[in-house]
Formats: structure tokens, sequence, C-alpha cells
């Protein structure tokens, strides 16, 4: 049954990439798909690798299970089970997952012939997990450079990574990741704001139309993008936080095995005033 | 189509601009990545192998002079006013002095620190402050094995074969400004070597190893009405563990494990080594440097007025074990303590050259090689 009442039309036949009709149907309000199930299946199977791997552990507390990647002695290759070989079945299947929802939403787009934004967007983060699993540990040589699956562990790898280059805030993508981070939050709290504003109109007025929010923000700033553009920068914004997040981790070793203040004395002795 | 042409004119100018700005300022894949804590945590050294390279071949062992045919007689027999190695073997004073030659002034020869037609006198005071280093390496040598273990330490350690070591640090005043608050920078925002180019205070030396302030800034408490640490104060104590990171060519998870820097049972053992060093290095510069700045001419004082001091990076110079751990002491066993070298009493019962004669000496020294034939 279709979750709203407008959705049944929106359940056209075709636009698939594999299996033709096969898997060409909903369950509920849910497209299924080849990549429907292969993505339900890597999902099943890595969050029962993760279970697994709590199992065989030293807690059951939430906070504190952790699956870390091998040691460093393993290099690339495979590490037995219970030394990190557990988190390198849990990576791949993460990443069939994930490429297969992408690849889900890539066939939702072709049935409702839309552009492919949402995949595209997606991907993105997509390559964020896929530079911080698999390009920069393969860059330095060895798995156990990725991060550990646990949300307390987690965060110990980032904090320890990010002090492996004394400062982190000096590398120049992770300026331009935060930069973007913040700008996009600030982007849509502008915009959420005058949406809001323009679709609540005080007692006895009407809903605010696309000139009059045009002219709120020639009147405050200048310049207005647009209703279209907002939604094009607000993307932008958005992918380029995610992309340069990835850049500056695999930055971080590979291209750069100091203190990243250091880098920054390309700056100091630009001939100009050194 | 003209416009076209500029167009991607700029933008070839503008893709190689940036390609040669990347090349330039950032280092080729060749990672070597050492683990030092449980796998996933991110206690890792990370090294880059062209890094490495310039390092070993700038910390080679110097080659040790050949033993001396040892006398029996002790210096102070043979030569005048031998005041600190009296005791050892006249042979071995010359041979000591050849290698501290080749440690410290191999360019100046003897004549750096003696009179060539009187090398008795004092009047040169490169001599005197020789004296005075002879003391301070059997002092670090003897005293503060709890940092330097047996490896221990000698001129070269330091000296590298330049009359005055090439990290020595002064009071540092900081770049001129403007008067009044509003010229003000609070000791920071001017980038130095000393916190490795961040904006954070770039003397953090004088508050910490010259003085006795605290480093510690983490806060014991969850509220703050018992804990007065100001981030100003956390910027100094960050700013002197990014010299003893880049003094050492080590990250921050070489002592520390950042999920809590303050807790000794989450840190490396090296913290312990660390501190200690801590605590020599304000010896040396409270106790032995302060006083040669009268010693010394008023060319070798910094923008202040003040003699040169040391801090980690006069040893260590980038490593994080003087010389990749090697050991010039080894072979200058006289260097280790005020007695360690001195002539037998009886000429009969000598050991053999360059061992230290008293037995507990190596039983102290884990590192100490075997004795030599």
């Amino acid at each position: 049954m279709a979750l709203l009442s407008f959705e049944r039309k929106y359940r056209v036949r075709g636009g698939t990439l594999v299996g033709g009709d096969l898997f060409d149907f909903w369950i509920g309000p849910f497209y299924i798909g080849f990549f429907g199930v292969t993505s339900a299946f890597c999902a099943i199977v890595g969050t029962l690798l993760i279970i697994y791997g709590a199992a065989i552990g030293p807690t059951w507390n939430v906070w504190r299970i952790n699956i870390a990647p091998p040691d460093l002695k393993y290099g690339l290759a495979f590490a037995p089970l219970k030394e990190g070989g557990l988190w390198q079945l849990i990576t791949i299947f993460a990443f069939g997952a994930f490429v297969s929802w992408a690849l889900r939403q890539v066939e939702i787009c072709r049935k409702l012939g839309m552009g492919y934004h949402v995949p595209f967007a997606f991907s993105f983060a997509i390559f964020a997990y896929f530079s911080l699993e698999v390009i920069r540990p393969v860059l330095l040589g060895a798995w156990g450079n990725a991060f550990p699956y646990g949300i307390m562990s987690h965060l110990d790898w980032v904090s320890n990574t990010g002090y492996q280059y004394l400062h982190f805030h000096y590398n120049p993508a992770h300026m331009l990741a935060v930069t973007f981070f913040f700008t996009t939050t600030f982007a849509l709290a502008l915009h959420g704001s005058l949406i809001l504003s323009a679709v609540n109109p005080g007692k006895g007025e009407t809903v605010k139309s696309t000139e009059h929010e045009n002219t709120m923000f020639r009147d405050l700033m200048g310049y207005s993008i647009g209703t279209l553009g907002i939604h094009r920068l607000g993307l932008f914004l958005a992918l380029s936080a995610g992309f340069w997040s990835a850049i500056c981790i695999i930055i971080s070793g590979p291209f750069w095995a100091r203190g990243w203040p250091e880098w920054w004395g390309w700056w100091l002795n630009l001939p100009i005033w050194n | 189509m003209k416009q076209m042409k500029f167009r991607l004119g700029m933008a070839l100018a503008g893709v190689a601009v940036v390609g040669i700005g990347l090349a330039l300022t950032f280092q080729r894949p060749h990672a070597d990545v050492v683990q030092r804590g449980f796998r996933g945590t991110g206690m890792d050294q990370v090294f880059n192998k062209q890094d490495l390279a310039v390092k070993a071949y700038a910390n080679q062992l110097p080659a040790a002079e050949p033993a001396a045919d040892l006398t029996g007689v002790p210096a102070s027999q043979v030569y005048q006013n031998v005041k600190v190695l009296g005791n050892i073997d006249a042979a071995e004073l010359t041979r000591l002095m050849t290698a501290m030659t080749t440690w410290v002034a191999p360019k100046q020869g003897c004549a750096y620190c003696h009179n060539l037609n009187n090398l008795a006198s004092d009047e040169l005071y490169t001599k005197v402050v020789a004296r005075r280093m002879i003391q301070m390496v059997w002092h670090i040598n003897s005293d503060w094995k709890t940092h330097v273990a047996g490896t221990g330490v000698t001129c070269y350690t330091c000296h590298r074969g330049q009359p005055v070591p090439a990290y020595v640090w002064f009071n540092n005043p900081g770049p001129p400004q403007a008067l009044g608050e509003l010229g003000n920078r609070a000791g920071q925002n001017a980038p130095t070597l000393a916190p490795g180019l961040a904006s954070l205070p770039y003397d953090p030396f004088t508050p910490f190893l010259e003085q006795n302030n605290d480093i510690r800034v983490i806060s014991t408490s969850a509220l703050p009405d018992t804990d007065h640490t100001s981030i100003k104060q956390t910027e100094w104590t960050y700013s002197l563990m990014m010299h003893f990171s880049n003094s050492l060519g080590v990250n921050c998870t070489f002592c520390h494990n950042t999920r809590s820097f303050a807790q000794w049972d989450q840190s490396t053992p090296q913290r312990a080594t660390a501190w200690y060093g801590i605590r020599m290095v304000r010896d040396l510069n409270q106790n032995v440097l302060a006083g040669l700045r009268d010693v010394l001419p008023a060319h070798r004082w910094g923008p202040l007025g003040d003699g040169p001091k040391v801090n980690c990076a006069t040893c260590h110079q980038g490593v994080y074990k003087p010389l990749y751990g090697g050991s010039t002491l080894k072979d200058y066993q006289e260097l280790a303590s005020s007695t360690s070298g001195a002539v037998p009493a009886s000429p009969d019962d000598a050991p053999a050259p360059n061992t230290p004669p008293a037995a507990p000496a190596p039983a102290t020294q884990p590192d100490a090689p075997a004795p030599k034939p």
C-alpha cells in the first residue's frame, strides 16, 4: 500500500540497470530492484558480523563495542578473522551496501525521469568513506591505517590521527571542508528562515511570493540568488564540504607526514616578504 | 572565439600554477607508519621515507679516535692546569682532546680553546666554557640516567662539529610591535620554528624550560570553579609540546593517547622519559648555562642579553633518540662521570683501556658495551 495517496502514480515499471523485470517490484512503500536486494543483503550480513564481533569482544556496551582494523604488519593482505579480518569483511559489506543504495537511487531516478542529483550527492558520502577506509590505507600501505568501527573507538582514532599531524586545523583541505560545512549550515539557516517567514504571514496578511523573498535579500545584502539558485548553491556547498573532508584525510600521511602548521612554510617563505 | 581561447588559456594557466604549487609543497607518498598501540587506535608514528633518509644521513655516528696507548700516568702529573680531567690517563687526555676538537671545533682546531704557545693558559673564554661543559656532561651522564639512560651524551650529541650547537635558544622578545594594548600580541601570532610555525606563543622555552612554570593545563574537575586555567595558558603548553614533537621528529601520540593527555596509565613509557627530560633541561639551564653567561663574550648573548640555553632540539635534532640511539659515550668512558676514567692507584691492576674501573658503573648502564680487550 502506498504511503501517500499520490505515490501510486510514481510506480513506473522499467528503468532498472540490472535484472530486468525480475526485481522490479515494491514491498509496501519500498521499491526493491536488484540493488535493493544486494543492499539489504550486504547491510544484514555486515550488521550480523558486527554483532558477532561484539559477541567475541569484551563488552556489550554499545558505546564501547569496537571492531578494529588489523595490525599494520598485515599490510594490505587479509588478516585472521579475530585480528582484523572481521573489520575487513565488514568494510567490504559496508561498501557493497552503500554502492547498492546509490545504484538503487539511480534506478528510481530513471523510473521518475528525473536527474541523478540524489545518487550524485550520496556518492560524495560514499567517496568520503572510501577515502578513509580504502584510499588512504592503500596509499599508506596497510589496512591498519583505517578507522575502527565503534562509537567511542572511532572518535579515539580521529583524535589520535588528528594529533599525528600536530595541529589538524592547519590542514588546508580541512580548512576548506570546515568552511564549507559552516557555510552550508549558514546558507540553510538563511534559506530556511526566509521560507518559514514567507509561508507564516502575520494576521491578516497573505503568504509571500517569490518576488517578496527576492526583495528581502536584495534589501539585506544587495543580491538574491533566486529560488532555484539557492538549491544549487546548497548542493554545491554541502558536497564541497564532504569532498574536501575526503581530500583532507587522504593528504594526511601519504602526501604530508609532518605537522600541518609546517606545511605553510611555503607561505612564510614567499619571496614577497621573506 | 577569441574570448573562448583566452578563457581556456587562463584556465590552463590556473591549473598549471596550482599543480606546480601542490607538487612543490606536498610530499610524494612514501609512507612509513609505525604502530605503537592497539590496532585501530591511531597510536601510530607517520614518517615519510624521504624525510627519514635525510635524517639518517645527518645523524651518523662519528668514527671514534683509535684507542690510546695508556701510560698509566694521570694527566695532572704530565700537564699543568688540568682541573677537571686530571685523574685520567695522560694519553687518554690527548685522545679526548683530539675527539673534542673534531666534535666541537674541527675547522678552528686546538687554537679555538687553547693558546698554542701555552696550552695550560685559561686566557681564552672557550677553554673555561669547555671545562664547565665537561662537568655538565658528567652531571648528565651520572645524575640524569632517568633521561639519557646508558647511552649518555658527549660534546658531539649537541655540537655536531660546530662551536655553538645548531639548536640553542635565547629569551625571545618577539618581533617589533606597536605600544599599548592594540600592539599586544600576548606572545603569539608571529610564526617561529618553536611551535612548528603555528600561531601559538613564540617563546614557550622561557616560562617552561628556564623557569619552572607548571606545564599541565588539563582540568581535573568537571566544573570550572576550582580550575582557573585559561585557553591562553593552554596555548603556551601546546606551543611547548609542538617543540617537543618537532625536536624529536614524532607526533603527539609518541607520548600521549590524545583521548586523555593527562592520564599516565594511558600514556606511553616515553612520556616518563620526557618528564625527566624537562627537569633535566631546567636543571642545565638554571644551574649550568646561566652561570656561563658572564663567561661568554657579548656577541654570544641573545637579544635580551641572556646566554644560550638548551631545549629538546639541542640534543635530539629532529630524532626521537639523539643520533638514533647511537652512543658516542661508549668510546670515551672518562665522560661518563667525574671518576669513571680515573687512572687506578696501581698501574699493574689497570683494566683494559676504555673501560670504567669501578665495577658498579657498568651494572647501572645496561646499554654499555662489553669491555674491549
